[in-house]
């Protein structure tokens, strides 16, 4: 690929989603658009480039965007942040909310929505104390190709075992031929919608806890700051943030300070999380 | 170091199995059906077993209603692993006793997946 492409499509993708592609994800650029630019009837990703540089399209800008940052989701990935969401996340909010029974949770990259049924499915679990509380799960994504998946609530053989518990399989899903059609209870619980983290978050509302995981490793230093005190806004002074195993607030915000010990967890600096988690010290 | 009693009749999916437990720090001891696998069990019983269903001999789930009929022994963690992927089976296996269930194909993503959910990673 000639430099001067590579440069316009990176361009192009940083300014539309923030991502930061180095000139070593080229193989990514390839293994990813050239489908693209066949479905399009070009015949290939340079194509695809001359195209875009002599039109402003659109949909095709869009249909880029979409393809270079879907990624993969499963059910509890990594298991630890759903351990400490379960331990010491709900708790605090059962003491912290129990008067105005309500709580409102963000997943930012929602993806094929795993991540946010995996809460729904955690709250679900221990139903008896939450079922009288005004609870609403947010799964934002910049794809709507993703999100139409996430809404369907439909996952194949191969997703639904990867991290998913079978017991979880039994008693939330319903087979239907080849796939795995996720219960309405569960469904109904997560709102999704298209969003953009580069836009104004000020039409989501307030949140209590916000999971972020695997998005910020795409996004360079001053994006990456602007997104994290973007979400201290939107998320309450008790509140809790969930990071990727492979990101950190260190070095690009001061808003939000890790919790010892509890890898991936962060709250809003200066205010009591830590004591209603029980984590202070 | 953990035991895993690798039960399967084809020897193919046996030699796949072993090479992903011993990624995942696993000594590996191998049976062609049920009849076999009771007989390993016997001489040392595993920390885990991961379980065909269809075998000649002695299928998985008679394996696994006898093994969990022993009294007096350490209980093996019994991982289901088959090409049965519908949910009839899948109750069945898991009211008989098996901590996991997976459907076939696998790769060594799910095979660490359930192995974590089950505490044996």
């Amino acid at each position: 690929m000639r430099s001067e492409d590579f440069k316009f499509i990176s361009q192009l993708l940083h300014d539309r989603s923030g991502l930061m592609l180095t000139e070593d994800k080229v193989y990514l650029l390839e293994s990813r658009l050239t489908p693209l630019a066949r479905k399009r009837g070009l015949d290939g990703l340079e194509s695809l480039i001359q195209k875009l540089k002599l039109s402003r399209d659109t949909a095709l800008t869009n249909d880029i965007v979409e393809a270079m940052t879907t990624n993969e989701s499963f059910f509890f990935r990594d298991n630890t942040p759903f351990d400490l969401f379960k331990q010491y996340v709900l708790p605090a909010m059962e003491k912290g909310r129990g008067s105005g029974k309500r709580l409102r949770i963000w997943c930012a990259a929602a993806s094929t929505g795993q991540e946010p049924y995996s809460l729904a499915i955690i709250l679900r679990e221990a139903w008896h104390k939450w079922r009288d509380w005004n609870i609403e799960i947010i799964g934002t994504d910049l794809s709507s190709q993703v999100l139409d998946k996430a809404v369907e609530g439909v996952y194949s053989q191969f997703e639904v075992q990867r991290g998913l518990p079978i017991q979880m399989l039994i008693k939330y899903f319903q087979q239907e031929g080849d796939v795995w059609r996720l219960n309405n209870d569960i469904r109904s619980m997560v709102k999704f919608r298209k969003f953009n983290l580069l836009d104004n978050f000020a039409g989501l509302g307030k949140f209590d806890v916000i999971f972020c995981r695997n998005v910020l490793i795409y996004f360079d230093q001053p994006t990456k700051s602007g997104v994290l005190n973007r979400m201290r806004k939107t998320l309450s002074d008790d509140g809790a943030l969930f990071l990727g195993a492979a990101e950190t607030v260190l070095g690009i915000t001061d808003q939000f300070k890790p919790v010892t010990g509890q890898r991936g967890l962060y709250v809003p600096t200066g205010g009591k999380s830590e004591e209603l988690m029980g984590l202070n010290g | 170091m953990k035991t895993c009693l690798v039960v399967d009749d084809s020897r193919v999916i046996r030699k796949v199995a072993r090479r992903i437990l011993e990624e995942l720090d696993f000594e590996v001891v191998e049976a062609v059906d049920g009849q076999d696998a009771l007989d390993a069990c016997d001489r040392d019983m595993p920390d885990a077993v991961l379980l065909d269903w269809n075998m000649p001999v002695m299928d998985g789930l008679e394996f696994m209603k006898r093994l969990r009929a022993q009294e007096g022994v350490e209980q093996p963690i019994v991982v289901f692993c088959t090409t049965e992927n519908d949910m009839a089976h899948i109750r069945t296996a898991i009211e008989a006793g098996a901590n996991e269930y997976i459907m076939k194909p696998f790769d060594r993503e799910i095979i660490e997946a359930k192995f974590v959910q089950v505490g044996l990673i």
